[in-house]
């Protein structure tokens, strides 16, 4: 089956990144030297052997800041990320394979949510609601579902008319099978890349919002949330700002890395067999 | 350009071509492979080659390299093309540029596709001539004007203001020919140029093609896997397979008294002998005054017809494109809920739309495509592809439903080991095969055959005839088979109905349909079909009552 030789190396190393990034949220208070709100020391004390990372703008250990960090970050942003791909695409699927008026109002409707800035939307979304973990999932996810049912959806406009759906139904297959055994393998090619990028816009988003002071509350912090509090820092030039967003450039870069792989194997017609 | 050779005759002198091309199978290291074998040929002025064999031959390879073109990464790697006494070979980018177009031209096989859609034709078909600043503009359009009369075009002195999509097929690929033609070439490549059209507009473009050859002593290379075509315009016919020379000699030669067992095999291909099956009493499956329309559409795809399907026989549904062959199974199948008439199958009457039949009654009819590729899910194995209607209609589940599936192989002479296997690692007739086992999976009473052999070569399409023939014979299951192919009628059917522009127009026992007096367009559709005699052409031509409808 899957043969770890076979792994090109940037996939190779796309996978340890996320793995690391991974386990490390996974494990973190075992990791983390340090408690997440613990001061321990000076105020953006500099890179030792006691704090690898020196300390923030309030004396914490930056390192297990940053490793309770992607705990939040990765946890929000692969709901938000599932969320979205799951409602996205069974949504667009039943569109084109619906048709009708249900492809009329749900597209419309999505039109209406799109037409609406993002970011903008959300800032009202979430200074009215009680910002909480919840709410900020189902914002995100429900937002960015609206770029994946558009995709999901021209996607499938197009598999819905090809010869083996319309055996398929000439067979009496119900939409469920035609949706998840028909098209969605399919699908699977175009989805899997547009995952990777959505993810990555996730982490971002979350950032944004955390940098706003609308995301992650104190003490509470995602790695968005860790650059805002240590920008101030830059100005004196203490790097502290930089290794949170480092590590979101590492966690995109290496995701997707992940992406391209799973993308070149899914592309294979021949089962990725070769 | 006039030398030695060129004074002799001889025009093209292919030596012991051989072309390449990388292979990149995943994981393993990108590999060579020699699609043509040291391949030599000859061609005088003012003659045609026809070049023919089955896909994968090389013959489309071969035909281009005549102008030192390798399509999408192929290579030429040895022997030399030499035309008017050079090697194009060594004339490097600027030769090519300079031979392309003013003394090789290209016909492709779909003009649709060819012509760009956003230019008016004359602007296309004068290009290659103003490119090589050969004529003038005005020049050049007088001589298309003339090549559009010779080709017998519609209105030759306006067409040339139309758009590719204002012209039918024929038409356009004819349009095309008299663009290869503007630039007074030496040599043309014909590439497969009637292959993607009807039997009557097939003859059309045969024989302008044939009279523009004459008349501008221009030679060329025909590629075609139908032989009789080919026999109809070439002076000298040479067989390939898997880019190798098989035979080559004079058309008469290679029709009459072929040497080589494969030629024979190519010759003899269509006879399949099939005795004609006394209707029952009583048909399962009645087609009563049926009429259908796509949309809101006054335009009546389907006018008042009517057919019936007997157990365990054939009925073929013969006729141009547009004449509503497909429609017809279209309205059967429930896809197209007819506005007027009824199906009655088992003496009752089928619900007109899709969704209000029962299971059952889905089951009992089945379809087969004309392109397997696309009929068959890419991502699902052959063993679910097969396995899903025993799953679906009779709950047969795990190694109850492998065995079925097994045996179903078996039925279309396949092995076991293709269960696991995607459709992308099948060749075509193979694809056609398992979508016949997963249409005999549901053990329906009628299968509708779709133009089922239209998209294969010829060897692999008469396989899958004497397929569905033994088939019939040990499931006793009918069929319904559309086609445009006479010969296959003749080797399938038991009854026949010829349908025109939505009506059918002829229909009863085979015997009955194929014996003279004939109506026009029966007699059109059965003398279009090209036989393997030379001087076919011209006896049909010159016999025809009617012209075809897509002209």
């Amino acid at each position: 089956m899957l043969d770890i030789k076979r792994i090109p190396i940037p996939a190779l190393i796309g996978i340890v990144l996320t793995a690391l990034f991974v386990l490390a949220a996974i494990f973190a208070p075992w990791i983390a030297p340090h408690g997440n709100g613990e001061i321990v020391g000076d105020v953006w004390e500099p890179m030792s052997a006691t704090h690898w990372l020196g300390t923030d703008n309030l004396g914490r250990d930056l390192l297990s800041r940053m490793i309770y960090g992607a705990r939040i970050t990765l946890f929000i942003a692969v709901l938000a990320t599932a969320l979205s791909f799951s409602l996205g695409s069974i949504l667009g699927f039943a569109a084109a394979v619906f048709g009708g008026w249900f492809d009329t109002l749900l597209s419309r409707l999505v039109d209406l949510l799109m037409s609406i800035p993002t970011l903008i939307m959300a800032l009202v979304v979430l200074s009215v609601l009680p910002t909480n973990l919840v709410t900020l999932i189902l914002v995100m996810g429900i937002l960015d579902s609206t770029r994946v049912y558009r995709l999901s959806r021209a996607v499938a406009v197009d598999i819905n008319v090809m010869d083996y759906v319309e055996a398929a139904k000439l067979r009496g297959e119900n939409e469920i099978w035609i949706i998840f055994r028909e098209i969605l393998p399919n699908a699977l090619s175009p989805l899997v890349s547009e995952l990777g990028l959505r993810f990555i816009y996730a982490v971002l988003f979350l950032s944004t919002l955390s940098f706003l002071g609308l995301g992650v509350q104190p003490p509470d912090a995602d790695w968005g949330g860790m650059v805002k509090e240590n920008k101030d820092g830059i100005v004196f030039g203490i790097a502290a700002a930089l290794i949170p967003a480092a590590a979101i450039a590492a966690l995109a870069i290496s995701v997707n890395l992940v992406a391209d792989w799973v993308l070149n194997r899914t592309t294979s017609l021949k089962g990725g067999r070769g | 350009m006039a030398d030695s050779k060129a004074k002799s005759g001889l025009l093209l002198d292919i030596r012991n071509l051989r072309i390449e091309a990388t292979v990149y199978p995943p994981g393993e290291a990108p590999k060579n492979i020699v699609l043509v074998h040291d391949v030599s040929l000859t061609l005088e002025k003012g003659k045609v080659l026809g070049l023919i064999g089955e896909s994968g031959a090389g013959k489309s390879t071969i035909g281009l390299s005549s102008m030192g073109y390798g399509r999408g990464g192929v290579r030429i790697t040895g022997g030399e093309v030499i035309l008017n006494g050079r090697d194009i070979l060594k004339g490097g980018k600027e030769g090519f540029r300079k031979l392309r177009g003013r003394e090789v031209c290209y016909v492709a096989q779909s003009a649709a596709a060819a012509f760009n859609p956003a230019h008016r034709l004359m602007d296309q078909v004068v290009e290659a001539t103003l490119l090589h600043g050969t004529a003038t503009r005005a020049e050049a359009e007088k001589r298309a004007v003339g090549l559009f009369r010779k080709l017998s075009l519609p209105n030759p002195e306006t067409i040339g203001e139309r758009f590719p999509h204002q012209v039918s097929g024929g038409q356009l690929q004819r349009v095309m020919t008299a663009m290869a033609l503007c630039s007074e070439p030496d040599l043309i490549v014909f590439d497969e140029p009637t292959t993607a059209l009807d039997v009557t507009t097939q003859i059309d473009v045969l024989a302008a093609i044939k009279d523009a050859i004459r008349d501008t002593h221009v030679a060329a290379l025909y590629i075609t896997h139908d032989l009789a075509v080919v026999a109809q315009v070439s002076d000298e016919i040479m067989v390939l397979r898997h880019g190798r020379l098989v035979e080559w000699g004079g058309t008469r030669q290679i029709i009459k008294e072929p040497r080589q067992e494969y030629t024979n095999a190519l010759v003899s291909v269509h006879e399949i002998e099939h005795q004609e099956q006394q209707p029952g009493t009583t048909p399962f499956l009645s087609v009563k005054n049926v009429t259908a329309a796509y949309g809101r559409s006054h335009i009546k795809v389907l006018k008042n017809v009517s057919v019936d399907i007997y157990p365990g026989q054939t009925l073929a549904v013969v006729g141009e494109s547009g004449s509503g062959k497909s429609t017809l199974a279209r309205a059967i199948t429930g896809l197209l809920p007819p506005e007027e008439g009824t199906v009655t199958f088992d003496g009752r009457p089928l619900a007109n739309k899709l969704a209000d039949r029962p299971k059952e009654d889905l089951r009992q009819l089945q379809m087969i495509y004309q392109m397997a590729d696309v009929a068959m899910n890419p991502r699902q194995t052959v063993g679910t592809i097969i396995g899903r209607p025993l799953e679906f209609y009779f709950g047969i589940r795990g190694r109850e439903r492998d065995k079925r599936v097994a045996d179903l192989l078996d039925k279309i002479e396949m092995g076991k080991g293709f269960i696991d296997r995607y459709p992308a690692e099948l060749s075509g007739g193979q694809k056609q095969r398992v979508c016949i086992a997963r249409s005999l999976a549901a053990k329906p009473k009628l299968i509708i055959c779709d133009e089922v052999t239209s998209a294969l070569d010829p060897l692999v399409a008469h396989g899958i005839l004497e397929l569905l023939l033994e088939l019939q014979k040990e499931e006793s299951v009918a069929y319904l088979f559309i086609t445009h192919d006479l010969a296959t009628v003749k080797s399938i059917a038991d009854s026949i109905a010829v349908m025109y522009r939505g009506e059918v127009v002829r229909y009863g026992a085979k015997s009955k349909v194929l014996t003279p007096p004939f109506d026009a367009y029966t007699d059109l559709l059965l003398s279009s079909v090209p036989e393997m005699e030379i001087g076919w052409l011209e006896k049909a031509i010159k016999g025809r009552r009617m012209a075809s409808a897509g002209n």
